[in-house]
């Protein structure tokens, strides 16, 4: 019995860790690397984990909640299936310290994703991807308002490097963008709760659940890039391997009550990356205060796990064993 | 016994081969986007990985993109991380130097930069 448990272990363990490697490996696309970005979905599909992301922000109070301070540790693991189609599986542990009563914590619902890469170009360090995300209802905890119903995000990323431009514009060449759109379609319009006042009478409420339209943004300037393709500036480690950035996380409502009203952050930082590893490190600026009238924090560590694991994740489901690429 | 043997898969798995990676430019002659006084006789790139010598290559190209390095590229096998190529005597003017590596894992990295002779 205890040998059939380890063998469903082990069978699990390889399932979850047996994956996608190619040599065109996660985050490059012709002699650009993009990093993984820290508060929106990058297109690349990779073999990676975030873990842990640790976010902070202190909520506006409203008449119904006092002002409540948030932290969130989150973690993603991806997997690659094919050379351009991947997954990923997440998860958030949410801490509500409200200013007054007592703190709440407890799971957000499970995230499940999918990703294709469906267009590349190397010379333009151009990458489109599609994806569907999947917010998994009722797998969190209603403490923390983790909803019961499943929402859906069909998702558009692109990736832009600007390493084609004349040489006239060398210094902007280590720029590059990356963006993703998505529509948040919940699988249930309306929620139906009930409230009991002091004399009995049930009252039945059923808000909308907004279909809410997500975007978001990165704009980074890769000092590797700009020492190892333009000019050799001279930066010493670890500043020949930062990455300054500035991402953009919106939300707009497409319909209720707060139709057209955008939300969300500006969120400047840094990261560095290593050889089997990245640091980020961001600001969460809140663009207006209807979410926050604070300046919240944002800090990730982020694996390469084909890098650290080349002979786990060297096979593919639906490409096979990928090794290196015909010599040039 | 088969505890014993899915417990030494699961090491194996679990075992990081840290060493392997991407590997990028760390530093080069002629230094990238810099100008030099004269012909210099190779182009010497230096990696912060091991590189693949059968799989890694590097070129110089003059402005009219004719190729114009010795075609003996390869792979410092004492270091594992130079890749250089010689030069003839070139004229004053701009040159670009193409890469492309695959390090030890697989993972192909590239990129090209420019160096002027004065």
């Amino acid at each position: 019995m205890r040998g059939r448990t380890l063998y469903a272990c082990a069978l699990v363990l390889a399932l979850i860790l047996g994956g996608a490697h190619t040599a065109q490996a996660h985050g490059l696309i012709g002699k650009r690397f993009f990093p993984a970005t820290l508060a929106t979905d990058d297109p690349f599909v990779a073999d990676e984990l975030s873990l842990p992301t640790l976010s902070y922000l202190k909520l506006r109070g409203s008449e119904e909640a006092p002002p409540t301070k948030q932290f969130d540790l989150s973690g993603e693991f991806s997997k690659r299936l094919s050379p351009d189609l991947g997954i990923s599986l997440g998860g958030t542990f949410t801490i509500l310290d409200p200013d007054e009563g007592s703190t709440v914590t407890g799971f957000d619902n499970l995230e499940i994703a999918a990703k294709y890469v469906f267009f590349k170009s190397a010379p333009h360090e151009l990458l489109l991807a599609l994806g569907l995300s999947w917010d998994v209802g009722g797998t969190g905890s209603k403490k923390v308002d983790a909803e019961s119903f499943d929402t859906w995000t069909p998702q558009l990323f692109f990736g832009k490097g600007f390493g084609d431009l004349p040489d006239q514009l060398e210094l902007m060449k280590p720029l590059a963008i990356t963006g993703v759109l998505g529509l948040a379609i919940p699988s249930r319009v309306h929620t139906k709760t009930f409230e009991t006042d002091e004399d009995g009478n049930v009252d039945v409420k059923k808000p909308l659940n907004p279909t809410v339209f997500q975007w978001g943004f990165s704009v980074q300037y890769n000092l590797q890039y700009l020492q190892s393709n333009v000019r050799d500036v001279g930066l010493p480690a670890p500043l020949n391997r930062m990455i300054p950035i500035v991402e953009l996380v919106l939300e707009t409502p497409v319909d209720g009550r707060d139709a057209g009203r955008t939300t969300g952050s500006v969120n400047p930082g840094i990261i560095w990356f290593g050889r089997y590893f990245q640091l980020g490190l961001e600001a969460v600026i809140p663009i207006n205060h209807d979410v926050s009238k604070d300046i919240g924090a944002l800090a990730q560590i982020h694996f390469y796990l084909d890098d650290i694991w080349p002979q786990v994740f060297t096979w593919t489901p639906f490409h096979g064993v990928l090794g290196p690429t015909q010599p040039q | 016994m088969r505890t014993r043997g899915l417990l030494t898969a699961a090491a194996f798995l679990l075992t990081p081969v840290l060493g392997w990676a991407h590997a990028f430019l760390d530093r080069s002659e002629p230094r990238v986007g810099h100008t030099v006084d004269a012909s210099p006789p190779a182009v010497r790139i230096w990696f912060d990985g091991q590189i693949e010598p059968v799989f890694s290559t590097v070129r110089v190209e003059d402005d009219g993109k004719h190729r114009v390095d010795k075609g003996d590229s390869r792979v410092d096998p004492a270091s594992g991380t130079l890749l250089e190529v010689g030069l003839p005597p070139l004229p004053p003017g701009r040159y670009r130097v193409f890469w492309s590596v695959v390090a030890r894992d697989g993972h192909r990295t590239e990129g090209d930069f420019a160096f002027r002779i004065k």
